[in-house]
């Protein structure tokens, strides 16, 4: 089967060509070794089935971030047989750097100029016919939101599968960079190193640390003479040149073909982003727009569609429940199935709507442009806490869940904020910590509820920044850190582009219900009830010894029990679990009433928000644990991440009890 | 002519780019999103946070400590 790659810089409008492409024949899943998105679909065209990867969306194809290496390597070695670069019409000097890349790597490029109605509405005229001639590649204009212009570029990709083309955009880089651009070209040539011997003579001038890798593992005797000659050529800024250069060749392009109006109208976008970004109404709006995705978040998605999953998956328990009975199976097969199964994996699935609906909003938010505008704002203010504006979308999606928090660290460009916003992240109360906060608040302040949710989600804040500014002061001292982002125009979000972006993550949250939190609650359950012959959920069982082993640890907190400490045991394999291990440890149930009572007589309001304080703030569960080793690359930083922020909830937990204590609370 | 820093250009300014003066990295990424030098740039605004200049018409944000590294002639 033919394959067709999809390239283009963030914003393009990538994202909605490759669903007009595939409709819904499309599979999500990770590029092997990173934690990059990677996109497969297919379309059919005249009974021939095509591939279509979407690679990841970049500026530029260099090894600056994993993004770029992902997308680089795809093209470089896995060859597709046409690469569609997709182009912002609005936008086209930039985008165009992208493509004399490709152009250079020697791929077969369609290029999709994109949003041609918006360039048209913004009075940019585009010769699509000259365009397409300085560039060396066809150029057809599309509008993928409204699936217009696809049929085009469609029978115009395969058209150039069957062709031999050789595009290679003939870019001059000025009489001395050419002279050593052919001089280690020659060096290159007859070294079998797959790449064209041209594209890889740029790269090493550009001092491209992933390729100089390359060349050296591979051949280090070339790698060491390449080396001399760079470091004897006597230029300084040879990288910054090599893209000025390119920028010139774009230019020389634009001016021909491009015709844009001299004074720039006014947009809606501006007007908005008057008011938007505003000195002193842009952090009030942000600050209402979340809070209005909060409340919606909570009456949607828990109180209303939760309930209605809770209500369901009761009846189902007891229907199963009584199945089982009635056809006379083991008590060890129904205690599985009911406290096991439903009570581990059915209180997981109980927060789909709740993550459903905050997917869905914060993809409205994405779509629409806003969220740039958000980093935007929250820039100044995140600066003077050693953060950047980027790092607080991470610390919201945090709110949602840990993982995609963890994970969308990655459109932080410095090491250190990125290293940063990862190690707070888990201080963001995610989705599964809520049920444990809930069983307390209804045993101890029933009518104080909001006010407690909102002070815990308020102390998760306040750990986070105060955390960060102390990393930025001592762990990464002195590292750079920047913020350049793209502002993009305001766009109506597409439903299909939004439900789509929903469902990739809630079915993603279903795999790991499936799979972890089900091994999990295995586990956990099979320590409940060995060895065998004890009373399941008993002090005697491996899982009460083991709380009982660590119980003493939590005494200074106000919850040296058994129970407690293996509530909090559970919670480090999968924050999802304690509530349901807390219920068969106290009451022999899963949730509900008697749990609240057992909680009533086992702990004391303050013992109780101590305990929520290390809830809230302790080591993060074993999925955000894994995606903080993937994403850092590193157990050290991973079991950094694990043990000081026991330590800190520890501390914070017993100083709670402690001091409530002494000025008399308990 | 007169050589001056990107963060100290007022809203509505125009301005060209004469030289960066930042890290490697993000010196690198500034070119690579097409503020590099040569480049024409329309300061939209900067009061407080970062700077947003209109590049080619498209908007992009500058951070205060990046822009005070960029120098622009107006």
């Amino acid at each position: 089967m033919n394959t067709i790659a999809l390239v283009g810089n963030p914003n393009c409008g990538k994202t909605t060509l490759f669903n007009a492409l595939t409709g819904s024949n499309q599979r999500v899943g990770n590029w092997p070794g990173v934690t990059v998105e990677k996109k497969e679909g297919s379309f059919k065209f005249k009974n021939q089935e095509y591939t279509v990867i979407d690679l990841p969306g970049t500026y530029s194809l260099g090894s600056f971030s994993e993004d770029e290496i992902v997308a680089r390597n795809y093209i470089v070695n896995e060859n597709p047989d046409v690469v569609i670069n997709v182009v912002d019409a609005t936008n086209i000097e930039r985008n165009l750097y992208l493509t004399t890349q490709l152009l250079e790597m020697g791929a077969k490029v369609v290029v999709a100029l994109n949003m041609i109605d918006e360039a048209e509405a913004k009075h940019i005229e585009i010769d699509i016919k000259k365009l397409s001639e300085k560039l060396g590649a066809p150029v057809i204009p599309t509008v993928a939101s409204r699936k217009k212009g696809i049929e085009n570029l469609i029978s115009k990709a395969v058209e150039l599968i069957n062709k031999d083309v050789d595009y290679k955009a003939h870019i001059s880089y000025g009489q001395n960079i050419d002279r050593e651009i052919e001089n280690i070209k020659k060096f290159l040539e007859n070294k079998r190193l797959n790449y064209s011997p041209k594209w890889l003579a740029v790269k090493v001038l550009e001092g491209d640390k992933d390729i100089l890798n390359m060349i050296k593992e591979k051949d280090e005797q070339t790698y060491n003479s390449l080396e001399s000659i760079i470091k004897n050529d006597g230029f300084e800024n040879r990288e910054l040149e090599i893209v000025d250069k390119r920028y010139e060749f774009i230019h020389s392009i634009t001016s021909a073909a491009v015709k844009k109006p001299k004074e720039n109208v006014v947009t809606l976008t501006d007007k908005i982003d008057r008011i938007i970004t505003h000195k002193y109404f842009g952090l009030p709006i942000f600050a209402l727009i979340m809070y209005i995705v909060f409340q919606l978040t909570f009456a949607i998605g828990q109180d209303l569609l939760g309930g209605i999953i809770g209500t369901g998956l009761e009846i189902l328990g007891e229907k199963i429940d009584s199945l089982l009975v009635s056809i006379n199976a083991a008590d060890w097969v129904i205690s599985f199935v009911i406290d096991g199964i439903f009570g581990g994996v059915g209180t997981v699935v109980e927060f789909v709507p709740l993550i459903l609906v905050l997917y869905t909003l914060m993809g409205l938010l994405e779509d629409s442009g806003y969220m740039a505008r958000a980093a935007y704002v929250m820039d100044n203010l995140m600066r003077r806490l050693g953060l950047q504006g980027k790092s607080f979308i991470s610390m919201i999606i945090g709110f949602g869940c840990n993982v995609p928090g963890v994970m969308s660290t990655r459109t932080l460009d410095s090491n250190k904020d990125r290293m940063i916003a990862i190690l707070i992240n888990p201080f963001m109360s995610c989705g599964a910590r809520i049920p444990i906060y809930l069983v307390f608040i209804s045993a101890f302040f029933p009518d104080k509820g909001g006010l407690v949710l909102f002070l815990l989600y308020a102390l998760g804040i306040f750990v986070a920044l105060v955390m960060a500014k102390i990393f930025s002061k001592t762990l990464f001292k002195g590292e750079a850190s920047y913020f350049i982002m793209e502002l993009p125009p305001y766009r109506i979000p597409t439903a299909e582009n939004v439900l789509r972006n929903m469902w990739d993550n809630v079915s993603e949250f279903l795999k790991r219900a499936g799979t972890i939190i089900f091994a999990v609650v295995t586990i956990l359950w099979i320590l409940a009830m060995l060895p065998i012959g004890v009373e399941p959920y008993s002090q005697e069982s491996i899982l009460g010894q083991i709380g009982t082993v660590i119980a003493p640890i939590f005494k200074p907190a106000g919850y040296g029990t058994w129970q407690a400490a293996v509530g909090l045991f559970s919670g480090i394999a999968a924050k999802e679990a304690v509530v349901a291990i807390l219920g068969m440890v106290y009451a022999g149930v899963e949730e509900g009433a008697e749990l609240v009572k057992a909680i009533q007589s086992a702990f004391t309001p303050l013992s109780a928000v101590s305990f929520m304080v290390m809830t809230l703030l302790y080591t993060p569960c074993a999925a955000t644990l894994g995606v903080i080793k993937k994403e850092t690359n590193s157990y050290k930083w991973t079991l950094f991440s694990a043990v000081y922020s026991f330590a800190i909830a520890w501390i914070l937990s017993v100083l709670t009890y402690q001091v409530g204590r002494l000025i008399g609370l308990s | 002519m007169n050589t001056k820093v990107l963060a100290q250009l007022h809203s509505g300014e125009n301005c060209k780019i004469q030289k960066i003066s930042a890290g490697f990295m993000a010196t690198k990424r500034l070119y690579e999103m097409g503020l590099n030098s040569g480049a024409q740039v329309k300061v939209i605004k900067n009061d407080i946070g970062p700077i947003i200049v209109s590049l080619y018409g498209n908007k992009i944000a500058v951070g205060r400590g990046l822009a005070e590294k960029i120098l622009v002639e107006n």
